[in-house]
């Protein structure tokens, strides 16, 4: 039963979706075209990575944001399949497993499934709260347990592996970076359109009214609890294939790819995209790794910003990145956006003064906390600050306070006009409806 | 005789500091069904504060001072932060909490730093208060219990006889009701997330200088005292109760084992060699399994009792 839901039976789309197939053929060529615009090295990384987190952030969301089970120990899936691909990958390189390295994803997905077979049967009992925590409580089990079993798991050193094995094909060695994000994009790409058909398939749907209505579900004659468990199943199938590439791209798997780090970076990511779109997990991602590994060589704070903009977004946009394109995409369509083009223009200008505060408050105190060996000086933004030189907080602090001040007078404006646009767009739909 | 008292009293004193945590964890979450995922936060923030303020005061003050402040911490978090997303429902507040432990881990290393920082002990808390056989039993482990102890009397004489307690009773199950009696329940709920991370802050204080005070001390307990609120029953203070006793003796017990498999093979006359299958599995001593121990347990209860030891709803 699991299997026909994961290789995705044709799924009987309508006759010729000709904005499906244009969306698809864009991101394939998105997918194709980057690398030759953004050529550097480390470039080519942040795109690996991103393609990696695109595949977990999404085989995440199909528990999280179209099945309701709210999870912090997802990486359990991904991690274990990275273990396994791992192996496989020495296996082949000591010429004992016949498989090309293109396919080793695919061990990873398999272990991930069969984890999800066994944890999934544990965690799916329940649902809502309980459900959140057994995962996270399953989650410190196997981190623990992964550190009690050095031989398999390597210890705190991990194992590593080495990718460049085999005969080359066609003179695809996977030695340069640019081969590997080709490998990634294409996992990711056909990763990508398998959970879309997922997400259109009988148990996706049911999965869906299993989030929203469990009792209803139920008296249709659907056992929730079963939902629940292939729909998990099938999640870990494509976490282990992100944790197969991310195998193979780093070439070392550690203790740190099971760990609640990882599980919560995964939700953190899936909800910034927003978890109620389908490609809000995507944007996610890439706003992830941005964080992760592109603002993470500027400032050892980010996770303090990454923490704050997950608050911000929790609690003034729910629906994530996603809903915030899709919402002034419909103020756009009825041709509102000039009420908002003022309110804009102030919200974003006084909030550039208050992130210009709160970058410098932090910056300072987090050089003289952490990195005070190497004096008191540090550089922002180009400028020298002083952390023992009590005028430069003078000044960190009023840019701060003004900012904030005037901020929460934008925003009020802003939210003021925003709720009248809306209520516009409203009455429009309704005398549309009408008429 | 000896190992076996000196485990037992060990586990206690720990389980009852789980209990402090778990506590908190357990009124705030049956109270407005709100899992705080902040709450190892707040313990760590205590203990920073009772290093802060004990470095100024003394130790004795910041007993008092630093849960209050904690407590103060909680009513605003929960009137600027939880208030506000608690219309989307429960998702989005636990996601909150959640972000909060993220920020707050940030902040604590921005001021204090990644080391651990020296909070120690008060002198007149050191050395031994009794010895057993050859173990002695330190006098800041007998402090802790007596805090704990001190603590959960305090809470059930306020639940049961005092005014707010009534009140905060009925508002777990009929807050309609009480809203209806003229009761302000947002103030209800504020003054019951204050009091819940008010006890974390308490158990931080006293957490803190036993243990290591660091920025990893509330993911370090953060996980178990969620087990503990499971194993015990969502929501069932007597179940917390239970549930973070057993978990802190077994733990006490388990670390100091070192029995293998190898060992209870040769015992039942098995030879265990690198070659048996599993070996690895063998090889480990009770001692090296220890911190799997409540995960498993937990495991065990959602197979075998999915409510928990004393709960009374599922799921």
């Amino acid at each position: 039963m699991t299997t026909s839901v994961q290789s995705g039976r044709p799924v009987r789309f309508q006759p010729l979706n000709v904005g499906r197939w244009l969306v698809w053929g864009l991101t394939a060529v998105l997918f194709a075209v980057i690398p030759l615009i953004f050529k550097s090295g480390f470039a080519i990384t942040l795109l690996s990575q991103m393609g990696i987190l695109i595949v977990f952030a999404l085989s995440y969301n199909m528990i999280f944001g179209q099945g309701g089970m709210l999870s912090f120990g997802h990486a359990v899936y991904s991690g274990l399949g990275a273990f396994f691909a791992i192996h496989a990958l020495n296996w082949v390189g000591a010429g004992t497993l016949p498989l090309p390295v293109s396919l080793i994803p695919l061990v990873g997905g398999l272990f991930g499934a069969l984890f999800g077979v066994i944890f999934g049967y544990v965690t799916t009992k329940k649902s809502g709260t309980p459900f959140a925590m057994i995962t996270l409580g399953l989650g410190e089990m196997v981190f623990a347990a992964s550190l009690m079993f050095p031989g398999f798991f390597g210890g705190e050193g991990g194992i590593s592996s080495d990718r460049v094995v085999g005969a080359p094909f066609l003179g695809i060695s996977y030695g340069p970076a640019i081969q590997v994000y080709y490998l990634i994009a294409v996992w990711c790409f056909v990763s990508m359109i398998a959970m879309f058909a997922f997400s259109h398939t009988p148990l996706g749907r049911i999965s869906n009214a299993v989030r929203d209505n469990p009792e209803r579900a139920e008296f249709l004659g659907y056992n929730t609890q079963r939902v629940r468990y292939l729909v998990l199943i099938a999640s870990a199938f494509f976490a282990g294939i992100s944790g197969g590439l991310a195998a193979i791209n780093f070439e070392i798997v550690t203790a740190e790819n099971v760990s609640a780090l990882r599980s919560g970076g995964v939700l953190l990511a899936a909800f910034i995209g927003g978890a109620m779109f389908f490609f809000g997990p995507v944007i996610g991602s890439v706003i992830f790794v941005l964080f992760a590994v592109a603002l993470s060589e500027w400032t050892k704070a980010w996770q303090f910003y990454l923490g704050v903009f997950f608050v911000l977004m929790v609690m003034y946009a729910p629906g994530g990145v996603a809903s915030l394109i899709l919402m002034n995409l419909r103020v756009a369509k009825y041709r509102l956006f000039a009420q908002l083009r003022d309110p804009y223009v102030g919200v974003l200008m006084t909030g550039g003064v208050l992130l210009v505060g709160i970058i410098l408050v932090v910056e300072m105190s987090y050089h003289l906390t952490l990195n005070f060996a190497a004096g008191s000086k540090t550089s922002i933004f180009g400028f020298t600050m002083d952390g023992a030189d009590p005028a430069f907080w003078v000044m960190a602090f009023g840019i701060l306070i003004s900012g904030a001040l005037s901020f929460e007078a934008m925003r009020r404006y802003f939210a003021r006009e925003w709720g009248a646009v809306q209520e516009k767009i409203e009455d429009q739909l309704r005398r549309e409806q009408r008429g | 005789m000896e190992f076996f008292l000196i485990s037992l009293l060990n586990g206690v004193s720990y389980g009852l500091l789980l209990f402090m945590l778990a506590s908190g964890l357990t009124l705030i979450f049956s109270m407005m069904g709100v899992l705080n995922f902040a709450h190892a936060s707040f313990y760590m923030i205590g203990a920073y504060f009772a290093y802060q303020i004990s470095t100024w005061v003394g130790f004795w003050p910041a007993l008092v001072i630093a849960p209050l402040l904690v407590g103060g911490l909680g009513a605003l978090v929960e009137k600027y932060g939880l208030r506000r997303v608690h219309k989307w429902g429960h998702v989005p507040e636990l996601l909150f909490t959640f972000g909060l432990s993220y920020i707050i881990v940030e902040l604590v290393q921005i001021v204090w730093g990644r080391a651990a920082v020296p909070y120690q002990v008060p002198a007149e808390l050191q050395g031994p208060l009794f010895t057993l056989f050859t173990t002695s039993f330190p006098k800041y482990r007998g402090f802790m219990m007596l805090v704990a102890v001190l603590m959960l009397v305090a809470i059930w004489l306020m639940l049961t006889r005092t005014r707010i307690g009534l009140v905060i009773q009925a508002s777990l199950t009929h807050p309609e009701t009480v809203e209806a009696l003229g009761h302000n329940v947002p103030r209800v709920f504020m003054l019951t997330f204050a009091g819940g991370t008010a006890l974390a802050g308490l158990a931080g204080v006293i957490g803190g200088n036993a243990f290591v005070t660091e920025p990893s001390m509330a993911a370090l307990v953060g996980s178990i005292i969620f087990v503990v609120t499971v194993v015990g029953g969502m929501g069932s203070l007597a179940g917390a109760f239970i549930a973070s006793l057993l978990i802190g003796v077994m733990q006490s017990f388990a670390i100091a084992v070192d029995y293998s498999g190898i060992k209870l093979a040769q015992d039942i006359g098995f030879t265990v060699t690198p070659a048996t299958p599993l070996y690895s599995l063998f090889q480990l001593s009770v001692s090296q399994v220890a911190p799997v121990l409540p995960y498993l347990l937990l495991v065990l209860i959602l197979i075998f009792r999915p409510k928990g030891l004393m709960g009374t709803r599922e799921g």
